[in-house]
């Protein structure tokens, strides 16, 4: 993960540890929830196919997908829950989904 | 100096919620509700009053716009009854949810069906759940009164919790009443004027309210507001204290009326306490002994201080303006059977469902559920309702 984590809350904290309402006194902080944790498949981007069109990116509900000035794209399996509208909506057909095994 | 009016209940509340200086109005007119947000309007066009009154399509959107205005640090309230408090209902537990300290007048009115614009307390008690401090006024002055706390009580950041003021459509909101109100100054040095909140939603400070819970969160979410509200009666009570040291009138979780040396006692909230009195003293004269306790705050439901008070009562009959088809009786009388199951010697509990859709108690009906109380009668299921046609 490129950030740090500077997110001081317990995840599983006591009931008077909770913040009133339990309301997150911090912006962005999304960014720690690593739902990558999720997956049980993982895009995989044939980048002879891709044709750098940033559809996946527009459509990664997770914005999983960086899109770089060159037009290639990158998936970041930290925020990557594997749900496979990136390969569905591909219009080259470049994005396959393979299935995560146990190393 | 407490200066001494006559006002129409409905518009005491209107008049403690201008008082109460109040950022944001947001309601939709209901019957018998509407006369408060009507005079409230008239507050805000005249200029009397500087705040934002919202017209909404409804009161889904009417209890909506009140949370947002409340999540960025805004007094806010509004008013309703019956049907609009169902329609209300989804957004009812995010206020309290989301410990927003917003107020709200009920004016009870039965739910459909039939089409019933009639008082019952079938409404709030269909809504018993959803986390707000419930409370019951009986006449102008407490309503007034009850307001005016409503606000001190929901705000303390100890509380932070709404509060319902409930009174009955009809019966209470239209009449008109004498009460001695509060002067601004008075008002101001007991309500500070502009509301002290920790958090609000504000772009310099970006928070985020009512994000998902996952099941590892929820537990805990929800017992700090079990918490919250049983903690908060300790503050209504140091809140109830204060105000009676500005204006003389002390309130209680309940009120009792001749229950000393009472055998018998009927039970009961809002507007019918007033006829229910009338009964007391009649049967007083015919040497029965009678009292009877008007129970004012419903949610926390004050389970200990009834106990102490009524345990030496050889019966207590409940009366109940709701019920929940299939259960067990009126939701008063449940709270109360479950208050005295631990104690080994305990009154009878008698339940009476009555004054349902508008149906007026008589004195005479109250006269008689207490003499088949006081005599013992056997009362199929413990609980009747009280005004069926057979
Ligand atoms: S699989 Fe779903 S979450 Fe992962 S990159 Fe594709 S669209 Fe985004
Ligand atoms: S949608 Fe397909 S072709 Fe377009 S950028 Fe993404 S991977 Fe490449």
């Amino acid at each position: 993960m490129s950030q740090k984590n500077e997110f001081k809350l317990n995840p599983k904290p006591s009931w008077k540890e909770l913040p009133i309402a339990s309301i997150i006194p911090q912006p962005s902080t999304s960014r720690f929830y690593l739902t990558g944790d999720w997956r049980s498949f993982r895009p995989v981007i044939d980048k002879d196919k891709c044709v750098g069109c940033g559809l996946c990116w527009s459509y990664c509900p997770d914005a999983a997908i960086k899109w770089f000035e060159d037009g290639s794209v990158e998936v970041d399996l930290n925020y990557c829950k594997g749900c496979g509208v990136c390969a569905e909506e591909c219009p080259a057909k470049a994005i396959t989904m393979v299935e995560e095994v146990e190393e | 100096m407490a200066k001494r009016i006559a006002l129409e209940c409905s518009h005491a509340i209107s008049l403690a919620v201008k008082l109460a200086n109040v950022d944001v109005i947001a309601a939709y007119p209901i019957t018998p509700q509407t006369h408060i947000v009507e005079r409230l309007s008239e507050y805000v066009a005249d200029g009397e009053l500087d705040a934002e009154y919202i017209n909404v399509e409804s009161e889904h959107s009417a209890m909506s716009a009140c949370i947002g205005a409340s999540a960025v640090g805004a007094r806010c309230f509004t008013a309703t009854a019956g049907q609009g408090l169902a329609l209300m209902h989804e957004m009812l537990f995010i206020a309290a949810g989301n410990r927003l300290p917003i107020v709200m007048a009920v004016a009870n009115r039965c739910l459909s069906p039939n089409l019933s614009i009639w008082g019952d307390q079938s409404d709030m008690m269909a809504s018993k759940d959803c986390g707000w401090i419930q409370m019951y006024g009986e006449n102008a002055q407490e309503v007034f009164d009850l307001t005016l706390q409503a606000f001190r009580i929901a705000e303390d950041e100890r509380v932070l919790l709404p509060v319902a003021v409930n009174f009955d459509g009809f019966y209470v909101t239209h009449v008109i009443e004498s009460l001695t109100v509060l002067e601004q100054e008075e008002v101001n040095r007991f309500l500070p004027p502009r509301r002290k909140a920790k958090y609000t939603l504000h772009p310099d400070n970006p928070t985020t309210w009512g994000p998902i819970g996952l099941p590892d969160i929820q537990t805990e979410l929800k017992y700090q507001l079990e918490k919250a509200i049983q903690n908060s009666k300790k503050v209504i009570k140091e809140v109830w204290r204060e105000y009676g040291e500005i204006s003389g009138r002390y309130y209680d979780v309940f009120e009792p009326y001749r229950l000393e040396d009472a055998e018998v006692a009927i039970l009961m909230m809002g507007g019918h306490c007033g006829t229910a009195r009338i009964a007391v003293d009649r049967l007083r004269e015919k040497g029965l002994k009678v009292g009877l306790i008007k129970l004012r705050l419903f949610r926390p439901f004050p389970f200990e201080e009834l106990v102490e008070a009524t345990k030496h009562l050889k019966a207590l009959a409940v009366v109940d303006k709701a019920f929940s088809p299939g259960g067990f009786g009126g939701p008063i009388f449940s709270e109360v059977r479950s208050a005295f199951y631990d104690l080994d010697v305990k009154p009878r509990i008698v339940g009476f469902i009555a004054g349902l859709g508008g149906r007026d108690i008589r004195v005479d009906e109250f006269m008689g559920l207490a003499e088949k109380v006081l005599r013992g009668e056997k009362i199929e299921k413990n609980y009747v309702f009280l005004q069926v046609r057979e």
